[in-house]
């Protein structure tokens, strides 16, 4: 369902868990999905010994696909005009990350909204904006 | 990416929605899809990104016949002159922002062309990986009639050194 431009205000927000306790499997799932095969994401060995971090870690692209789920499940189907992110931070096995999209603007059948995704430790792995239509 | 052709499929639509997690009918099931406002199964917003897959130079696919650069008997298939290291981890550097402007929704059964064009570059001092440089790409998405659909803009970052955590 689409949101209605009169029931919306500035400041209103809306939240979701994008996941609990991340899995590598998930990470493998998308690197298979998106075509994105960078040892960094899948391979353990590689990026522990040869890239000198702590473990492999979620593509970006994975968090913000996540992340596009709140949002299309909060403006409805086929109503994003624009999404756009930075990577603040990395997201590694385990994580937990939470969603929020906090209303800016209305008007002119348009929604403008900020975009968060936090981890367990409160840390904002990524922050960007969206813009959606509504009725 | 360049890409020539992106046909849009629906078996790829539904792997990329359960890879993030997203069960919203909408991308699996066409008569469901056909009583939604958009009337048809539609790619998730970030799906574009997927072009990958039909990029036949893109760098972060193995190919047959050809080196890898991740782990089998050693830690790496290839030995770098930087060792992979400084953060890029011999992987092309970190994915540093990504936008997309929708002009229309993608659906199965779309042909999709990417053009690439290169954007700004720059440089700042990070705290927590050394010298950064950040370079943009602009990536044109076109249909089978040529309209422009997507515009994505994507800013990639090499890092001196491996992030601190």
């Amino acid at each position: 369902m689409a949101l209605k431009a009169s029931d919306l205000n500035v400041g209103d927000t809306y939240t979701e868990c994008l996941v609990e306790d991340l899995k590598r499997t998930q990470i493998v799932q998308y690197a298979g999905a998106s075509g994105d095969y960078n040892p960094l994401h899948t391979d353990e060995v590689f990026t522990v010994e040869v890239a000198k971090y702590p473990s492999v870690f979620a593509h970006g692209m994975l968090t913000m696909g996540m992340t596009g789920r709140m949002l299309t499940n909060y403006v409805g189907d086929g109503r994003l005009n624009k999404y756009g992110v930075r990577f603040t931070s990395q997201v590694w096995p385990g994580d937990t990350l939470n969603s929020t999209a906090t209303v800016e603007s209305v008007e002119d059948g348009v929604v403008n909204l900020k975009v968060e995704t936090t981890n367990q430790d409160g840390a904002v792995v990524l922050s960007g904006y969206a813009e959606a239509r509504v009725d | 990416m360049a890409v020539d052709k992106f046909p849009v499929e629906a078996s790829h639509i539904m792997m990329f929605a359960r890879s993030v997690a997203d069960d919203n009918q909408i991308y699996y099931d066409e008569a469901y899809a056909a009583d939604t406002e958009p009337g048809k199964i539609i790619a998730p917003p970030t799906f574009a990104q997927s072009s990958a897959q039909f990029d036949p130079d893109y760098f972060l696919r193995p190919k047959i016949g050809e080196p890898w650069f991740g782990s089998g008997k050693e830690p790496t298939g290839i030995k770098r002159e930087s060792s992979g290291g400084g953060g890029g981890g011999g992987g092309g550097g970190l994915h540093a922002e990504q936008h997309f402007e929708y002009h229309r929704h993608i659906s199965p059964g779309d042909v999709l062309t990417a053009t690439v064009k290169p954007g700004k570059t720059w440089e700042k001092e990070g705290k927590r990986s050394g010298k950064l440089v950040f370079s943009e790409t602009v990536t044109e998405y076109r249909d089978q009639n040529g309209e422009l659909v997507i515009t994505a803009r994507g800013v990639g970052v090499r890092t001196e050194r491996p992030v601190d955590q």
